[in-house]
């Protein structure tokens, strides 16, 4: 038997249960109650309420992923100075939280973010006043970034860790400071690492619903929760499936976007 | 100088990991706290992990969990393992295509591959258990195969010939030859598709329909009432049990490692 | 007057309590192509490396134009490296390879492009501009990776074995090339092989290496002609190396028979090493040598036959043009002039070295 057929079983999965879902999800979101036609359900993104909500997790999605390459960037490069020598152990660190579940993490922070949560207390320790971020934005962001910043720093440090040691050695050789070497030798051999650390943090940070839920304190609405709400509440699945093809495509715009910047800036920042 | 920036970044480090573990810690701590409220500690317990084992409900979800981890992370492996060495089989075009495909479930947003597979799923079957397995072998799968791809683009294919060359038949060479070498990339490739399993709410939420919940979605639904100190203590223990598992096979492997490289001689 | 460009004075340098590098003292001259030459593990990289500021060492000072460089950065120094793996960025075409040092000390545009024309043309590669280092052989890589390090005008070059990755017959060319290039823009030159052949051709002066120690230090030619010790004698060339017994100034006994050498000043019995180069070794009809043996091997080599005789019980290997029978016993011959005798190793250290 050749080989290629043994991907037989995988490719009937994939038809199964990728494709045609997606085919699925795409007719109800292009269809009403009556089956026919209809643009309204895909256009329902422009409705103040969905636009406001997709706006806002956008700025959300940006802001998340910004601050988890700007954290991100200086823990792999110290990660890759220990020298451990063991990339498993570093995974590991990265890996090991997701076995606390999920949801009981989040109500963590929602926990220790609380007005008379740990994190008040110590700054009232320190003699100040409490801070009052719980059900706010900034405990959504501090949560998103929890949970999304092991998918930034495992790709980026894999690539720092590929760069060859040489190559940072001969860079120094020709006259390149430490500042030199980290923007002409290390950032750009880091990229590809980077845009897989963006895709795996933007996505999901734009697209969750459950962190918005647990720490905005059913306040804030990212475009996730009218998603959920439209299944789970009211009942509207052709609203629901028009939004997430909208969501989707959006998505698909931004990385898109994303991707062409990074691969055009490649030649000047470089230089 | 040099001294004070590599302390800076070893409180750099620390900071970073005490980012990631603060609510684990946290978690735990709760689980031995002898008070139902969240804030204020009451002295330390063992009650909670005595009471989890009596609760039939969480005992139940524990076993739909594990059940599901397990189930699709072995059926992920075996189709993808197969998967990705018949992609890699296949001529450049089909490659590329059915590569791209395979990455949908990881690009596209969880919120809508479980939306897309829900609706598909309620045309032909009663959501329940196997709704939500196919689910999570789905979106396993790419996990899978994107580790054992690496692995089968390193392999070393002369030395397969070889063995077929000294008169190996075919399933003989690929569990003496081909499979040792691929080994690792498999492993690591049941694990993460197990971590994904265990740790995903999204997909199981959508596709699960009324009567199953695993621990996410039963904690889920809890957030209102308020979540069972008893939930704290099962997750601290399945915790615990990754961590010593980790731990054991990290520190085995490390050491076979160092040895293969003192071998070597330095130049 | 002689101008010592870089002095190294008393380093020494250890990796997890394994000594390196022990008390290493070495001064080069301006313009000189040196050679660090010894067997892997011999020291004679973490040595370069030391020169170009990836190491620190232990203990000693290294001296750059006279001036403690000890700590320098390797970015403070303008010294520059070719590495063994060529080691350019991969992220970056051959133009803006060659560029890098120079934009970093901002330089002008035109001065730059001025620069790597010239590079390219010292290299044999005009035109490759564009190109990007992947589409690159390795012997075309190793141009750009020289081509990189000299625009930046260094006082000194390192070379790390930057020939060891490629085939026979391309690392012949590079060598010439590389001794044209130096020739060209003069800079000094400091090489470092195993290969003993690539130390000959090509440098001014030699330094053999071996257990972090300096073995021996001088031109090709009075390396190869009068090794000090028995390991330089063997790392250099074939030799034979036997027993004798220094009998009096001038006579040596090797396997009980009296040969005429021309090295004096030995103590009297005292027991050397006799070294005698397999081409000084004459073969003739049985009876007309110093001694005779029976041929065990002949090999042709291609412009020579290597001859294998066992007189007693040693053997010897000799080189010649024509070719006896295996089996046929001959006669073995060697002029005064050809004998090197060297002391026998005394201490601990001497007796490592000849490993």
């Amino acid at each position: 038997m050749k080989r290629k057929y043994w991907a037989a079983p995988y490719l009937v999965w994939v038809v199964g249960f990728v494709v045609l879902p997606l085919i699925t999800i795409g007719v109800s979101a292009m269809t009403d109650d009556q089956g026919h036609f209809t643009w309204e359900n895909l256009l329902s993104i422009g409705d103040p309420i969905n636009r406001q909500a997709l706006l806002f997790s956008l700025a959300i999605a940006l802001g998340c992923t910004v601050i988890c390459i700007l954290l991100a960037y200086p823990a792999a490069m110290i990660l890759r100075s220990l020298r451990l020598n063991k990339r498993g152990f570093a995974i590991l660190i990265m890996i090991l939280p997701m076995w606390m579940n999920f949801i009981l993490r989040i109500l963590a922070w929602q926990m220790i973010l609380s007005p008379n949560g740990v994190l008040n207390f110590l700054i009232g320790k320190l003699g100040a006043g409490p801070l009052q971020i719980s059900n706010s934005w900034i405990a959504l962001m501090i949560g998103s970034v929890y949970d999304f910043l092991p998918f930034m720093i495992l790709p980026v440090f894999n690539a720092i860790s590929d760069i060859d040691e040489d190559t940072i050695e001969a860079a120094r050789d020709l006259g390149a400071n430490d500042r030199a070497v980290f923007w002409k030798v290390i950032l750009p051999l880091s990229a590809p690492g980077m845009i897989s650390g963006i895709i795996m943090v933007f996505v999901p940070a734009m697209t969750s619903f459950v962190i918005a839920d647990i720490l905005g304190g059913g306040k804030i609405q990212l475009i996730g929760n009218i998603i959920e709400q439209e299944f789970t509440k009211s009942m509207n699945w052709h609203a629901g499936s028009g939004l997430s093809i909208s969501l989707m495509i959006f998505v698909l715009i931004s990385l898109a976007f994303t991707m062409k910047n990074d691969l055009k800036d490649k030649g000047t920042t470089i230089w | 100088m040099v001294r004070w920036k590599r302390v800076l970044s070893k409180v750099y480090l620390a900071l970073i990991f005490l980012f990631l573990y603060l609510p684990i810690l946290m978690l735990i701590v709760l689980s031995f706290n002898n008070s139902r409220s969240r804030v204020t500690w009451g002295g330390f317990t063992l009650n909670w992990y005595v009471r989890l084992f009596s609760d039939s409900r969480i005992l139940d979800a524990l076993r739909t969990t594990l059940a599901l981890g397990i189930g699709s992370a072995a059926i992920a492996t075996l189709i993808g393992t197969l998967g990705a060495m018949g992609i890699q089989a296949m001529k450049r075009r089909n490659y590329q295509i059915v590569m791209a495909v395979t990455n949908i479930p990881v690009l596209n947003a969880d919120i809508v591959t479980g939306i897309a597979m829900m609706l598909w799923f309620v045309r032909f079957m009663p959501l329940g258990f196997s709704s939500v397995l196919i689910g999570h072998v789905t979106f396993s799968i790419p996990y899978v195969i994107l580790s054992v791809m690496p692995k089968l683009r390193q392999l070393n294919l002369s030395i397969y010939e070889a063995a077929r060359d000294l008169g190996a038949n075919g399933v003989y060479a690929f569990g003496k030859i081909i499979l040792p070498q691929i080994w690792t990339g498999i492993l690591s490739g049941f694990f993460m598709a197990l971590t994904m399993s265990m740790d995903d709410f999204v997909i199981t939420y959508f596709t699960k329909g009324a009567g199953v919940n695993t621990l996410s979605t039963m904690i889920y639904g809890e957030i209102r009432k308020g979540i069972k100190p008893e939930m704290y203590a099962l997750s601290t223990l399945i915790f615990a049990v990754v961590l010593i598992i980790l731990l054991c096979t990290n520190f085995l492997s490390g050491r076979g490692k160092e040895a293969a490289e003192k071998k070597q001689p330095a130049d | 007057m002689e101008e010592h460009i870089l002095e190294l004075n008393r380093i020494s340098k250890s990796f997890d309590g394994k000594m390196i590098i022990k008390d290493l003292n070495l001064k080069i001259e301006k313009n000189e192509f040196i050679t660090l030459l010894g067997p892997s593990g011999c020291g004679k990289s973490t040595t370069l490396r030391i020169i170009g500021g990836f190491e620190k060492p232990d203990t000693g000072t290294v001296l750059f134009h006279g001036k403690d460089i000890t700590g320098l950065a390797p970015d403070k120094r303008n010294i520059n490296t070719v590495f063994q793996k060529y080691s350019l960025f991969p992220h970056m075409n051959v133009e803006e390879n060659i560029a890098f040092g120079l934009k970093l000390k901002k330089k002008s545009k035109a001065y730059i492009q001025d620069k790597i024309r010239y590079a390219l043309k010292l290299v044999n590669l005009e035109g490759f501009e564009k190109r990007e280092t992947t589409s690159l052989s390795g012997g075309q890589q190793q141009r750009i990776a020289i081509a990189r390090a000299i625009v930046n005008e260094p006082d000194l070059l390192l070379l790390d074995e930057p020939l060891g990755a490629l085939d026979l017959k391309l690392r012949k060319d590079m060598q010439r090339e590389l001794i044209n290039i130096k020739k060209e823009v003069g800079i000094t030159f400091i090489y470092v092989t195993h290969d003993q052949e690539e130390a000959l051709t090509m440098s001014d002066k030699i330094v053999v290496m071996n257990k972090g120690i300096i073995q021996q230090m001088g031109t090709s030619k009075s390396i190869y002609d009068e090794p000090q010790n028995a390991f330089v004698a063997d790392f250099i060339g074939e030799s034979n190396i036997v027993d004798g017994v220094m009998l009096e100034d001038r006579v040596v006994s090797i396997s009980g028979v009296k040969v005429e050498c021309v090295d004096e000043g030995f103590g009297t019995d005292e027991p050397v090493d006799v070294v005698i180069r397999p081409e000084d070794l004459e073969i003739r009809e049985a009876g007309k040598g110093y001694f005779d043996g029976t041929v065990i091997s002949v090999l042709f080599q291609g412009a020579y036959y290597e001859i294998k005789i066992r007189v007693a019980d040693t053997d010897w290997i000799s080189q010649s043009v024509t070719a006896p029978r295996a089996g046929e016993t001959v006669g073995l011959y060697v002029l005064p002039d050809n004998i090197q005798i060297m002391h026998k190793p005394r201490s601990e250290d001497a007796e490592v070295v000849r490993e």
